[in-house]
C-alpha cells in the first residue's frame, strides 16, 4: 500500500517544485480539526524527519509522518480541474465521511 | 468541493481558513485578476480560458449590465451605454478631461467627479469600475471556491489622492476588501522578484493599448520608492494599429472607407501587428463592403519603418523621467517590460539600445502587474512562507502636519509615505521675546487646521527670548512601523526639547478617511483661495507688529510728517486685516511697507553705527 501520486498530480508537483526552486518533495499528513474531525496537510518538504516514511512515486519523494500514515494508507493524491478551480484531491480509501468542503474528513 | 493547494512547510491552514487573496490589475483597456496557488502566482482565467477582461461595461436599455467581451462587442452599436476607458475619469471632474467633446457619452454637468447618463441611470466612474471589479471578484471566488479575504489593486504610480481614493471606493462598492493599493510599476517589479534582488534603481517601461508609462523605482531595504514617472497618455499599441491601417489604405489605394470597413481593417491591422512579433511577414486580406479586395503582405522591415517614430516617441518621456530623477541610463540596474505592446521586437530593441542592457521580458508583459499584485496580496493576507519575512511597508493614509500661524496646516509627512518615516521641519517664533510655542498636530488633506482632525496639542517652553524669527525650532515627526506617531520639537540654540506620542489613525474610521479625502478633493480651489487670504493676513499682522515695535523704539528718527504718514498706513492696514478682501490687504500691506522703507533704512544705519561704536569701545578697553 502506501501513498501514491496520480500522473497528473506528479506532473504538477514536479512543476511547482521547479518553479519554487527548492524542495526535496512533498509532505502529506493529517491533523485533527475541521468540521468532521480530521484535516489534510499538503506541503512542500525541504527536509525529512528521522521517523518519516518516504514513498517514491513517479520519481518524486512523498513524505508521511508515522502518526498520519494509518489514516492515509492507500491514498492516491490526484490533481483535477473543476470548472475554474483546479487543485489537489485526496482519494483516500479510509474515509467514511467527508465534510462537504472536502478539506476535512472522518475515518 | 474545495481542492487543495500545496503549502509551504508548516503552513497548512486549518480547513475553512485559507485566506483567499487576489491581485487585480484594473487597466484602462484590459483588467486581470491573479492569485497565488501552491506558491506560484497565476492569472485566473474565465470559463473560456481567457485571462484578460476588457475594461468595458454596457448598461443596456433592457436586460442586465454586461462586462468585458460582450460589452465590448456592442461598443459600436450602443456607444452611449457602453463605457470604455473609465479609468481615465477616476477622481476627475469634467474640466480635467481632454477631448471630452469627441467622446460619445452624455456627460452631466456637475461639481466633483464626472457623471455619465446611461440607459440604466446616471453612473460615475467609481460605479463603473466597481462593476468591472465585481466581475473579477466573482471569477476569482468561483475559481478559488470561497469568499475572498482581500485584494491588492494596482494603480498607476502617478495617480493622485483623489484617483487612488476613487479606486478604493470602487473596490469597496464591489464588495472587495482592499489590502492595499499598489503602484503598477512596483507590482511589475515584484513579479520579477526584484524586491528580493540587490538594492538599486530600476526602470519600468509600460506600453499598453492606449497609454505609455515610464517609472523609475529605487529599491532599498525591501521598499520601492517611486523616484519619477512620465509617459504619454495617448500613445500605445492602438497607434501602431493605426499606422498599419493607414499603410493598408495607401498600398491598396482605397478610397475613403465606411465606418464598418474601417473597423474591419483596423482589426486586420492589429492582427498583422501581433503576428509580426513571431513572424517575418504577415498576410493582410479583407473583403470590403464595396466589393474591393485587400490582399497585402506586411514585412517586419516595413512595419518597423512605419512605426519608427512611435517607438522614438516613447524615449522622450523616458529621458525626461531619468532627468527628473537626476539619473543617466547607465545608472539603471534593470528594465522591466510591461504591457502587451512591448512584445514588439522593435520596441524591445529600442529599449535595449537606450539603456544599454537587455530588458527583463520573460514574464507575460500583460500579466506581470496582476501577478505582482497577487504576490503582495498573498503576503498581506498572511499566507506567508517561512523565508518571506519581508513585506512592502505600509503607507500613511492621510497627511500629518502641524498648525502654523493663522490656522494654516504645514504638511510634514505627506499621505502615502511609506513607514517607518521621519521628517523634520524648522519653524520660528512669531513675536519678539516669545518663550513658548504651542504645537497642534493635525491629520488631513485640507489647507486649514479647522478642516483637519486635531491629533494632539503640546507646548515647547523655555525658548530663550529673542527677536521674532530668530529662534530655530526643529519639529520632527516620526512614524514607526506600527503607525505610531511621535512628535518632537527642539529649540536648536538651547537644545530645549518637548515630545508627544499619538496614534494617528485613532478615532478615524475608513468612512471618515473617505469623506475627508472627498472634502479635500471638492474644496481644493476653495482652500487655495482661503490659504492665500490667510497668508496675506499673517504677513500683514507681522508687519503691523514690527512697525509698532520699531515706532516705540525709534520714533525719534522720523519727522512729524513721516510719522503721520506711517500711522495712517498702519491704521489702514489694521482696518482691512481681518476682512476677506485679499486685494485690499495686499494694497495696504504694500503701502505700509513702502511707507516705512526709509524708516527701516535709517534704523539699520543707526544699528550699524551703534555696532561700530560698540566695537571701538571694546578696542579701547583692550
Ligand atoms: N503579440 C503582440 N504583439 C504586439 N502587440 C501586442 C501583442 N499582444 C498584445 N499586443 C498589444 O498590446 C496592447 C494591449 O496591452 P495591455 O493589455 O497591456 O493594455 P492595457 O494595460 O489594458 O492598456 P493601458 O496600459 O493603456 O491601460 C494592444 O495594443 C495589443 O494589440
Ligand atoms: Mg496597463
Amino acid at each position: 500500500m502506501g501513498v501514491t501520486l496520480s500522473e497528473a498530480a506528479a506532473k504538477h508537483v514536479a512543476g511547482f517544485i521547479a518553479k519554487r526552486g527548492k524542495g526535496i518533495g512533498i509532505r502529506l499528513g493529517v491533523k485533527t480539526s475541521g468540521c468532521s474531525g480530521m484535516a489534510y496537510k499538503l506541503e512542500f518538504a525541504d527536509s525529512s524527519e528521522p521517523d518519516d516514511i518516504v514513498f517514491d512515486s513517479h520519481g518524486l519523494k512523498v513524505l508521511v509522518d508515522p502518526k498520519s500514515l494509518p489514516y492515509l494508507d492507500g491514498t492516491e493524491l490526484d490533481f483535477t480541474r473543476e470548472g475554474l478551480n483546479e487543485g489537489f484531491k485526496f482519494i483516500n480509501p479510509n474515509v467514511k465521511d467527508e465534510c462537504g468542503c472536502g478539506e476535512s474528513f472522518h475515518v | 468541493m474545495a481542492l487543495l493547494q500545496l503549502s509551504e512547510p508548516g503552513q497548512s491552514t486549518a480547513p475553512h481558513q485559507h485566506r483567499l487573496a487576489v491581485g487585480i490589475d484594473l487597466g484602462t483597456t484590459n483588467s486581470l485578476v491573479a492569485t497565488v496557488r501552491s506558491g506560484m502566482a497565476v492569472v485566473i482565467n474565465d470559463e473560456l480560458g481567457r485571462s484578460l477582461l476588457p475594461s468595458v461595461v454596457r448598461y443596456p436599455a433592457s436586460g442586465p449590465l454586461e462586462v468585458g467581451f460582450s460589452a465590448q462587442s456592442h461598443q459600436s452599436l450602443d456607444p452611449k451605454n457602453t463605457l470604455v476607458s473609465v479609468k481615465r475619469f477616476m477622481g476627475r471632474g469634467l474640466k480635467d478631461i481632454a477631448h471630452i467633446e469627441s467622446m460619445p457619452y452624455d456627460f452631466i454637468e456637475a461639481e466633483g467627479m464626472i457623471k455619465l447618463k446611461t440607459a440604466q441611470g446616471v453612473k460615475n466612474p467609481v460605479e463603473v469600475s466597481a462593476d468591472i471589479l465585481r466581475a473579477l471578484r466573482e471569477r476569482a471566488e468561483l475559481a478559488l471556491g470561497g469568499a475572498l479575504t482581500g485584494a491588492v489593486i494596482t494603480v498607476p504610480a502617478y495617480f493622485d489622492d483623489a484617483q487612488r481614493q476613487a479606486t478604493k471606493d470602487a473596490a469597496r462598492l464591489a464588495g472587495l476588501s482592499v489590502l492595499r493599493l499598489l503602484n503598477e510599476p512596483t507590482a511589475a517589479a515584484i513579479a520579477y522578484g526584484l524586491d528580493n534582488a540587490a538594492e538599486g534603481i530600476y526602470a519600468v517601461y509600460d506600453l499598453g493599448g492606449g497609454t505609455f508609462d515610464i517609472s523609475i523605482l529605487k529599491l532599498s531595504k525591501g521598499v520601492f520608492q517611486v523616484l519619477s514617472t512620465g509617459g504619454d497618455s495617448a500613445l500605445g499599441g492602438d497607434d501602431f494599429d493605426h499606422r498599419v491601417f493607414c499603410w493598408i489604405g495607401e498600398q491598396a489605394e482605397l478610397s475613403p472607407v465606411s465606418l464598418g470597413d474601417a473597423r474591419l481593417l483596423q482589426m486586420r491591422a492589429r492582427e498583422a501587428k501581433e503576428y509580426l512579433t513571431q513572424h517575418g511577414e504577415a498576410p493582410i486580406t479583407a473583403k470590403l463592403s464595396t466589393g474591393e479586395f485587400v490582399d497585402l503582405k506586411l514585412t517586419s522591415e516595413i512595419f518597423t519603418e512605419i512605426t519608427r517614430t512611435l517607438v522614438q516617441k516613447t524615449l522622450g518621456p523616458t529621458r525626461k523621467a531619468l532627468r527628473d530623477a537626476g539619473l543617466a541610463p547607465e545608472d539603471i540596474k534593470g528594465v522591466v517590460m510591461v504591457g502587451g505592446a512591448t512584445r514588439m521586437p522593435q520596441v524591445q530593441h529600442a529599449v535595449e539600445a537606450f539603456f544599454g542592457k537587455e530588458p527583463l521580458n520573460n514574464l507575460d508583459p500583460d500579466k506581470v502587474v496582476a501577478l505582482g499584485a497577487a504576490i503582495q496580496a498573498n503576503l498581506l493576507a498572511g499566507n506567508r512562507a517561512s523565508g518571506d519575512d519581508w513585506l512592502l511597508l505600509d503607507v500613511i493614509p492621510l497627511s500629518l502636519g502641524i498648525e502654523t500661524m493663522g490656522g494654516l496646516v504645514e504638511k510634514i509627512i505627506p499621505r502615502n509615505s511609506t513607514i517607518p518615516v521621519a521628517r523634520a521641519q524648522e519653524f520660528t517664533t512669531f513675536k519678539d521675546g516669545q518663550t513658548a510655542l504651542a504645537l497642534q498636530v493635525v491629520q488631513g488633506e485640507r489647507e486649514l487646521v479647522s478642516d483637519c482632525r486635531s491629533l494632539a496639542r503640546f507646548e515647547l517652553r523655555g525658548i530663550p527670548p529673542m527677536v521674532a524669527g530668530a529662534a530655530r525650532i526643529r519639529v520632527t515627526f516620526q512614524v514607526d512601523a506600527d503607525g505610531l506617531l511621535s512628535v518632537t520639537a527642539r529649540e536648536q540654540t538651547t537644545g530645549h526639547e518637548s515630545r508627544v506620542e499619538v496614534k494617528p489613525s485613532y478615532g478615524l474610521n475608513d468612512d471618515e478617511v473617505t469623506s475627508m479625502l472627498k472634502d479635500g478633493y471638492t474644496h481644493a480651489s476653495d482652500d487655495a483661495f482661503r490659504r492665500a487670504l490667510r497668508e496675506a493676513q499673517v504677513e500683514a499682522q507681522r508687519l503691523v507688529e514690527a512697525v509698532q515695535s520699531a515706532l516705540k523704539e525709534d520714533v525719534h528718527l522720523l519727522s512729524t510728517l513721516e510719522r503721520v504718514h506711517i500711522d495712517s498706513c498702519l491704521t489702514k492696514l489694521q482696518s482691512v486685516l481681518l476682512g476677506d478682501d485679499r486685494r485690499a490687504i495686499d494694497g495696504a500691506l504694500d503701502a505700509l511697507s513702502k511707507g516705512t522703507a526709509e524708516f527701516a533704512a535709517r534704523r539699520m544705519n543707526q544699528g550699524v553705527r551703534r555696532a561700530l561704536a560698540g566695537r571701538k569701545v571694546d578696542e579701547v578697553n583692550l
